[in-house]
């Protein structure tokens, strides 16, 4: 069964964090942050907003523009690394605020990586359930400490994609997804105390494993990556995503760059980047999601014009 | 005791990378010293295997093995 991504949806917390206001309580210059991480500035979401909050609206711009009503979805899936309960995870939540009362809503407790996989999901799926609604929402503030190595980097934020049977604008080719629960240690966040980094670790792995999905993926297809449109990837950090562009040999300007706006917003980043590259009139092509994060979770998809 | 010449090319790997020169003492963390940042590491990883004309599995993908010039001559003496 052929699945087609048929729109995408975003929520950015209105707040504003520039460099300049955390270098001062972290005791680093604001240069030093930018040049580290390519970061300028992100948003945190107001003490009061969940990470269901954010879902919910980044859920419902993506049905507006995708002109779906929640009430016709086959599935709802919600990644999220940082949501504050264990369980019920936010899919039940953003299901009952969306009206869905019987609609099945799982949740992704993948930081990440989270809708990468929700994404390959959903294209396996949605041949049988019906449209399935993908959002992935984070609230990255709400775990970080005062490390410099980890504030600086995250971002809250929700992003959301649509995925059919019925044919749209870009068709779901393949995906390739990986595991390695060797390296869980290494990024994590236990529910109480802030997120832990193995900075090195995850800048080793995340370097080689994302250019090698990518290439993975599109041998199986038959696509080079010379001829890929655009690359949409975790925006982990300006400095990753133009060494997997060195990696794959294509110009940096493929790879499709917002985290100097918003900062790492963790599983959320992929579909916030694919929200506001839809809306600048793309030229046609072959488009690759790829992703990396704890556990360590990683790979990559492609699609294409679906018309 | 390093192998000297395998120690020498990777001090010279280390100094390209870093655009500063290696330290003297090969048991010096290139890391923890702020000579090499986390970003370097991959470069550094890329340059072992074609200076060395080896292999690094992503197994093998750990920076504790990469951390000193002392640890990366023990590593490409297991591997060559």
């Amino acid at each position: 069964m052929t699945a087609y991504l048929h729109g995408f949806g975003r929520y950015l917390p209105e707040r504003v964090v520039a460099n300049s206001e955390l270098a001062e309580r972290l005791d680093r210059t604001g240069e030093w942050i930018e040049s580290v991480s390519g970061i300028q500035e992100r948003r945190w979401a107001a003490p009061e907003t969940t990470v269901a909050d954010m879902a919910v609206a980044a859920a419902e711009d993506c049905l507006r523009k995708a002109g779906v009503a929640a009430n016709t979805l086959g599935m709802l899936i919600v990644a999220s690394g940082s949501a504050a309960r264990g369980f019920p995870g936010p899919a039940a939540e953003v299901a009952a605020r969306l009206r869905l009362d019987s609609t099945p809503a799982i949740d992704l407790p993948m930081a990440s990586a989270g809708s990468l996989f929700g994404l390959a999901l959903a294209m396996q799926i949605t041949g049988t359930k019906g449209d399935v609604l993908v959002v992935a929402a984070e609230k990255m503030s709400a775990i970080i400490d005062d490390d410099p190595n980890t504030a600086i980097l995250f971002g809250d934020g929700a992003g959301a994609a649509l995925v059919s049977a019925r044919p749209g604008r870009w068709r779901m080719l393949d995906a390739a997804l990986h595991t390695d629960g060797q390296y869980r240690e290494d990024l994590a966040f236990d529910g109480t105390g802030p997120l832990r980094m193995n900075g090195l670790t995850v800048i080793l792995q995340a370097a080689r494993k994302i250019p090698s999905s990518i290439t993975e993926v599109l041998g199986r297809q038959n696509i080079s990556a010379q001829q890929v449109a655009v690359f949409l990837l975790h925006q982990a950090n300006l400095n990753l995503l133009t060494r997997v562009a060195k990696s794959l040999g294509v110009a940096p300007e493929k790879v499709f760059a917002n985290v100097q706006r918003y900062g790492n917003t963790s599983s959320a980043s992929m579909l916030i980047a694919a929200s506001e590259w839809s809306e600048t009139n793309p030229e046609p092509g072959p488009v690759v999601f790829s992703a990396f994060g704890a556990g360590f979770h990683w790979g990559a998809l492609v699609a294409v014009s679906g018309f | 005791m390093s192998d000297s010449s395998r120690g020498q090319r990777l001090r010279k790997l280390v100094q390209e990378i870093a655009g500063k020169p290696a330290p003297e003492d090969e048991q010096e963390s290139l890391f923890e010293s702020g000579l090499l940042d986390s970003f370097a590491l991959p470069d550094l990883v890329s340059a072992i295997e074609k200076e060395f004309a080896i292999k690094v599995p992503d197994s093998d993908l750990n920076p504790r093995k990469f951390d000193s010039i002392a640890r990366m001559d023990a590593y490409l003496a297991e591997h060559m």
